[in-house]
């Protein structure tokens, strides 16, 4: 028997439509999708094709889909490629000296302190290399970030606000609409500066429209398994998203970006992806990304992909009530039978599938591979796990205090998640918890 | 990523639970780091005579000694392999333990584990010194 999975935020598993869509990419039509024989063409085609089927996924155009290796790469390539555009058309250095009369001299970024640290750590870098500006706002304690502390944070020089859609660790919604609405405001309003008279008496370059513009990225890699992904009505210029965590192949992701979006290459090379992503493409892998896309999008009612909240439970279809119903029976079944035991992030705003519990006096490594022993798969914010000494950020983030963030399992449940399986994690997990508590000098 | 003699020890931990007539405790880490390891010694005195000449002396050996620890795998692993190795030592013996020590008695740590084997020789030296600052009160 395979051991229970509930690790499906980390990865999913291939869906085998996948696989069999992918497979004649790899075999009989492997052609380069740049050549002009047959072989070529087929492959140009598949690109194309699986193309348009992202780009109605995501209600945008097919060349305002890029294709990369994944989460992380578009990540990067939203943030660093915004910022070596400004570099690229010497514009930084003006915009700067404009706007260092105000009160800056670098583009300024806007991020949360919760982000995946394919976000995080790039604004870091880029902060630390003296690139930019940054500001990490915090979440509140239930792990959202507030649309009013985004609007106070923006500075004449912010050019990217970047916020992820569905929380990895915590699962908790950012309201990514509301943030983005607000943004095309503040943008409206700008122009509408820069017109008037007097800003143009002072002999402002005109580039100042375009170069003040706040663009807005938002990683929804945790998101696209069940909400709306939209871009329209998310009001976003950059979306990331990913195949590993939708049951596509690993390796091959997504980046939407608005026309019009200054992005500069990261690495340089042929003409690929409208001459935003240099490299051949990985045609199995996008084949493979499309035919997930196609999978969720039947698996979305109607009423999901328009929904203004998509964190209500209404309007989803079957099976996400179904993880849903599991993972509130999880939640409540581990809350009262572990004493001493919190939910971490809210649980209205939440993805369906995530689970994120810390308890006190055991330490998450230990719990986890106590599960792993009684063939649970789960996953854990601890230090330990990852090797820092330092426990989850995300959950530092929203107040959780450090001893007992140490003690944190996040269990994520997916489309083959049954009832059987969290009966049996609610039948071991009390128990293990106690064993590891017994170890402990903390009664 | 674990050695089996660190799952066995975290499987199994040996000389585990709290002891009432300690003599010495040591306590070291921080729960806000994710690590707390106690240890508590019982210390006789007993006589034995040295191998070079007729003379006894007395020494102060290791009676009994149980650990608590609220950590990773790698930390229950390392307390609970130093008990073991300074069960029925004596202290001078006991006071040389390395943490390198522990981690050849393990066979293998994670790099990002030597930590745990720092904390018991830490526990150890802790709980040594506290039974010798009880022994001059007395």
């Amino acid at each position: 028997m395979y051991p229970i999975y509930l690790d499906y935020a980390a990865t999913t598993p291939v869906d085998p439509e996948v696989i069999k869509a992918m497979i004649p990419y790899f075999t009989t039509d492997f052609g380069n999708a740049s050549s002009i024989h047959s072989y070529g063409r087929r492959a140009r085609q598949a690109v194309d094709e699986a193309r348009k089927i992202v780009a109605e996924f995501l209600g945008c155009e097919s060349s305002e889909v890029i294709f990369t290796s994944g989460g992380t790469e578009s990540d990067n390539l939203a943030i660093r490629g915004l910022i070596a555009s400004y570099e690229n058309t010497n514009n930084t250095t003006k915009v700067l000296k404009y706007e260092s009369k105000k009160q800056n001299t670098k583009p300024h970024i806007i991020t949360t302190q919760i982000e995946h640290h394919a976000v995080l750590n790039t604004v870091k870098n880029l902060e630390k290399s003296g690139m930019i500006e940054a500001t990490y706002l915090k979440p509140n304690s239930d792990g959202i970030v507030s649309v009013r502390d985004i609007e106070s944070a923006i500075k004449p020089n912010t050019v990217l606000v970047s916020v992820m859609y569905v929380n990895n660790e915590i699962g908790t919604v950012q309201p990514i609409r509301e943030i983005g609405k607000l943004i095309e405001k503040e943008n409206k309003s700008r122009v509408q500066e820069s017109k008037s008279p007097k800003e143009k008496s002072s002999g402002l370059p005109d580039f100042r429209t375009r170069d003040s513009h706040i663009y807005f990225h938002t990683d929804a890699v945790q998101a696209a398994e069940y909400f709306d992904m939209n871009v329209q009505t998310l009001h976003v210029d950059l979306l990331t998203f990913t195949a590993h965590k939708i049951y596509g192949p690993k390796g091959i992701g997504v980046l939407y970006i608005k026309k019009g979006t200054p992005i500069k290459p990261e690495q340089t090379g042929g003409e690929h992806e409208y001459r935003k992503r240099a490299g051949t493409e990985n045609v199995p892998g996008i084949v493979g990304i499309a035919k997930a896309v196609e999978i969720v999008r039947k698996s979305k009612s109607p009423k999901v992909q328009e929904s203004e909240s998509p964190d209500s439970s209404a309007g989803k279809n079957q099976s996400q009530n179904d993880i849903l119903r599991l993972r509130n029976k999880l939640i409540e079944g581990i809350l009262k039978t572990v004493k001493g035991s919190r939910l971490n992030g809210i649980r209205e705003l939440r993805s369906p599938g995530n689970v994120n519990i810390s308890v006190k006096n055991a330490e998450g490594e230990a719990i986890l591979l106590n599960l792993d022993l009684q063939g649970i798969a789960a996953s854990s914010g601890s230090a330990c796990t990852s090797g820092a000494l330092e426990p989850s950020h995300v959950l530092l983030a929203i107040g959780v205090p450090a001893e007992i963030a140490h003690g944190s399992i996040r269990f994520t449940l997916g489309r083959h998640t049954t009832e059987t399986e969290i009966n049996r994690v609610l039948e071991v997990f009390p128990g293990i918890v106690e064993k590891v508590r017994s170890i402990s000098p903390f009664k | 990523m674990y050695s089996k003699k660190v799952m066995d020890h975290f499987q199994d931990p040996k000389n585990m639970g709290e002891m009432t007539d300690a003599n010495g405790v040591g306590t070291v880490g921080n729960p806000k780091c994710g690590d707390v390891m106690r240890l508590f010694l019982r210390v006789k005195t007993r006589r034995v005579r040295s191998p070079k000449s007729e003379v006894q002396k007395e020494e102060e050996y290791i009676d009994d000694i149980k650990f608590q620890t609220l950590g990773c795998a790698a930390a229950i692993a390392c307390s609970s392999a130093t008990t073991e190795m300074v069960k029925g030592k004596t202290i001078e013996e006991a006071l040389d333990l390395t943490n390198q020590d522990v981690v050849n008695e393990l066979g293998e740590l994670p790099p990002a584990k030597f930590h745990c084997s720092v904390l018991a020789e830490q526990a150890i030296k802790k709980a040594i010194e506290d039974y010798k600052s009880k022994k001059v009160k007395k």
